[in-house]
């Protein structure tokens, strides 16, 4: 056998970087996640068909009663059902999550591609985002909010905003790293174009923390929506939302705890999968871990 | 036995504690004595660094596992010892210093502290009197102006320095048995020559076993009085200094030693003065600004007044130590940064103030490959992608640029499938070879190899010196070959510059220079070039003065 074959075997490598300890979740785990996020995503976009009662019909009588046919969870404190508010609010919890997400990565990778690679860029672009960051993110997305007038389109914008620093400073920090890598000016000596290199050889190193941040912020889009809403700054609070149902029956947690834990319930497992699922892609998307996980 | 200070034996150590556990140690029986160096060498992943792991009681707990064999230090069994008995035998009796010592140096805490904790902790001594030991250890490993080091931050530390420190710290409590993993080899040559000296006599003056792990012949025949070959996890050859490099009994030992490139330079290739200048610089200049907090700017010229001239089939080496601006050289050439003044002609053509845009015609003339190449190959694109990232930026069609890729894969011995496949999947070796088709797939008049074989073993470096060498006679490409081995320089280059400080000190015929150095500075490298005496290809030292051709480079290195 040639000498040129021998393989630092991965053993001793770990040996030398010591244990490696992480939670890689298993396949069975994630196709689980992504059954529940199926159905999660299903049920709102098919609420008008699933949901038993109208969610924003009020019935004085049957204020805060348990479950019983027609009313699978009970009622609310104006005897609206919660399974049907429920469903109904999937729609605009998980648009605004989902989009807040898409929105803000996107932007945030493009000012942080520039940012990063562009020294003359930097100085400026980082300024205006440590402006942005040094106003706390709620209070931003009240006085957005409170400018032009509540509506699904300015509660969205006034949660990307705030969002945005944070994407742009986490891709700029991985270009910076990632142009002083040799391949990278390998790139540049074969004649590559900027465009190319920006998009080819750097932007592929931020997917792995973005897919992170990106189902991080989708988790608090859905969160900041309902502390708007609770305020009394979020959408109309007729609309059913996950976070409006909270706020709304957060007066009567004592009497009834399952108007919280209902909506609770289905937002953390909305969460956990679309984070589950935002792991297992980001290793699909690195060649190393996808060989890393066929060995075993 | 009296004398031994460390004897392994049939030790093997396994990955976890199944039976059918592959083993990374297998049946390794090795001694030291008392005033004796013992060299273990071998390749990456033979199993070196586990070695001394396992006798520093290191090895990553419920991961690797002794399972069968003794490891005994001074008489007692270190395999069996408690945590706690560990740590204090590893202050007491034997001690290890590592490859980089900067991080194995605390760097918030001035080095005479960091010694003064080891006394702390294991001894008795009053702050006066450990002050005083501390600095009688530092003289002892020749530090300059004891005092002030004393208080210094490791960062304030040449590399040298810091390893002085580290063996300081090591010999303080005067163990019986020094581990050095690798200790000079993130060190110039002339620093390296220093360490080994003081590590050879310090062991004199107190009589430690010295189980020293390197992967340089060079530094074998320095320091060794016994050697230890390993390979995949075994011991193949064991026997006195003498005996492996005059008389190695097994395949792989003479493998090893014949891939060691001689210092004596190749024979020279016929000069060609009428072969065209394909590249040359002129006063080239490199100077980096730094301003201070206080307004105050400060010049540090990376490279000055370097002017260079490299022929059509030719290959000009520059060497020099760290820091004497050969990378530097080699990035203005390439323009991947920006000289400060100065000329770069490339065939003819003045490239050194064009424009990001003005430049991208020429850029496929001049081609690079870099020292690391597990970092140079973008890991997310296959190898097919990568070599044909190139021709496709000039306007091949993909599917040309990818047949195009599979030659080079040939001409580079690499198999052809290997196009579909990722970086990761390939050894070191293989992926210098897939940087050399990616260069090569530029059609380029002007190779930049910039310490291109220094991350390799020894015997894989051999086997990358022979392609670039063939790629050279059959396609006349120029070479413009950066190191820091005098050795490597010697076996690949015509012509040879030396650099120090930024400046070129000499420059010349690789067989003048190599041979009969007219300058000082030059005189200091080879002086200091580890193994000088011998000529590890034909298992003999070297007559002085002689100039024994180097043995043939394309050695069978099949085992």
């Amino acid at each position: 056998m040639a000498i040129d074959t021998i393989e630092p075997s991965s053993i001793s490598a770990g040996a030398a970087s010591g244990p490696r300890v992480s939670f890689r979740p298993s396949s069975a785990i994630i196709t689980i996640a992504a059954i529940c996020l199926i159905v999660v995503v299903a049920s709102a976009i098919f609420a008008g068909v699933l949901a038993p009662q109208d969610p924003q019909k009020l019935a004085p009588a049957m204020r805060l009663k348990p479950g019983m046919p027609g009313f699978p969870l009970g009622t609310d404190a104006y005897g609206r059902d919660l399974l049907s508010r429920i469903l109904h609010g999937g729609r605009i919890s998980l648009m605004i999550g989902v989009g807040a997400a898409i929105v803000s990565v996107t932007i945030g990778l493009t000012i942080g591609l520039v940012s990063g690679f562009f020294r003359w860029a930097d100085a400026i672009i980082m300024r205006i985002m440590d402006g942005l960051m040094a106003i706390p993110s709620i209070l931003l997305a009240i006085a957005v909010v409170s400018l032009s007038g509540a509506s699904l389109k300015t509660v969205l914008i006034a949660i990307i905003i705030p969002e945005i620093p944070r994407v742009v400073r986490l891709v700029r920090s991985v270009v910076l790293s990632a142009r002083e890598e040799p391949y990278v000016e390998a790139a540049i000596a074969i004649g590559s174009s900027l465009p190319k290199i920006l998009w080819r050889h750097l932007m592929p190193n931020t997917f792995a923390p973005l897919i992170v941040q990106g189902t991080y912020i989708c988790a608090s889009a859905i969160l900041t929506e309902a502390i708007l809403s609770f305020l009394g700054a979020g959408i109309n609070p007729e609309t059913p939302t996950w976070g409006n149902i909270m706020a709304e029956g957060r007066a009567f947690f004592q009497i009834k705890p399952s108007l919280i834990f209902w909506p609770g319930v289905v937002l953390s497992i909305a969460i956990l999968s679309i984070n589950l699922i935002g792991d297992a892609t980001r290793d699909a998307l690195d060649p190393r871990m996808k060989q890393r996980g066929t060995g075993k | 036995m009296i004398g031994k200070v460390v004897e392994i034996n049939n030790l093997v150590v396994s990955v976890g504690t199944q039976p059918d556990a592959s083993k990374i140690l297998d049946n390794v029986s090795l001694q030291v004595s008392e005033g004796e160096t013992l060299c273990l060498v071998g390749e990456s992943g033979s199993g070196k660094s586990v070695t001394s792991l396992t006798i520093m009681g290191l090895l990553p707990k419920k991961i690797l596992v002794p399972t069968h064999g003794s490891v005994r230090l001074a008489g007692e069994e270190i395999l069996t010892a408690t945590d706690r008995h560990l740590r204090s035998l590893r202050a007491t009796t034997m001690a290890m210093i590592f490859q980089e010592p900067m991080t194995a140096l605390n760097p918030v805490v001035p080095v005479g502290k960091q010694i003064d904790e080891v006394l702390r902790t294991h001894t008795s001594l009053d702050a006066r009197s450990r002050r005083k030991r501390i600095l009688e250890m530092m003289e002892q490993v020749r530090l300059p102006d004891v005092e002030r080091i004393f208080a210094s931050y490791p960062h304030r530390l040449s590399g040298g320095q810091r390893q002085r420190i580290m063996i300081a710290m090591a010999l303080v409590l005067e163990p019986k048995l020094l581990i050095a993993d690798e200790p000079t080899t993130a060190l110039d040559v002339t620093t390296q020559k220093q360490i080994l000296s003081l590590i050879r006599d310090l062991q004199k003056d107190h009589g430690t076993a010295v189980l020293f792990i390197t992967h340089d012949m060079g530094v074998v025949a320095e320091i060794a009085d016994r050697v230890a070959v390993m390979r995949y996890g075994h011991v193949v050859e064991t026997g006195s200094l003498d005996a492996i490099l005059r008389t190695p009994t097994q395949d792989y030992t003479r493998n090893l030693l014949s891939a060691v490139p001689s210092l004596v330079p190749r024979a020279a290739r016929p000069a060609t003065a009428s072969a065209p200048v394909v590249l040359d610089t002129s006063e080239l200049t490199k100077v980096y600004r730094e301003r201070s907090m206080l307004g105050k700017v400060r010049e540090v010229a990376a490279a000055q007044d370097v002017t260079l001239t490299l022929h059509k089939g030719r290959t000009l080496g520059i060497v020099g130590e760290s820091g004497s601006g050969k990378s530097t050289v080699a990035r203005c050439i390439l323009r991947l940064i920006d000289p400060t003044s100065g000329g770069i002609r490339l065939i003819g053509r003045e490239i050194s103030f064009l424009s990001r845009n003005l430049l991208r015609p020429h850029r496929k003339h001049i081609q690079i490959i870099f020292q690391d190449p597990y970092r140079s190959l973008n890991p997310r694109l296959t190898v097919g992608e990568t070599i044909a990232e190139g021709p496709v930026n000039y306007g091949m069609p993909k599917a040309d640029a990818l047949k195009r890729a599979r030659e080079l894969l040939e001409l580079v011995d690499l198999p052809p499938d290997a196009i579909t496949r990722y970086p990761h999947q390939f050894s070191g070796g293989q992926r210098q070879r897939i940087a050399i088709a990616r260069a090569l797939a530029m059609d380029p008049d002007v190779l930049v190899a910039d310490e291109a074989v220094s991350a390799l073993d020894v015997s894989v470096q051999a086997q990358v010196l022979q392609l670039l060498d063939d790629i050279q006679t059959r396609l006349g490409i120029a070479l413009l070959f950066i190191t820091h081995d005098l050795r490597v320089a010697a076996q690949i280059c015509d012509d040879v510059i030396v650099m120090q400080h930024g400046r070129i000190v000499e420059q010349g015929p690789a067989g003048d220079i190599l041979t009969s150095p007219k300058q000082a500075y030059t005189q200091q490298l080879l002086e200091a070039a580890p193994g000088r005496g011998w000529d590890f290809a034909n298992f003999r030292p070297l007559a002085t003065g002689m100039a024994a051709p180097a043995k043939t480079r394309d050695i069978a290195l099949n085992s």
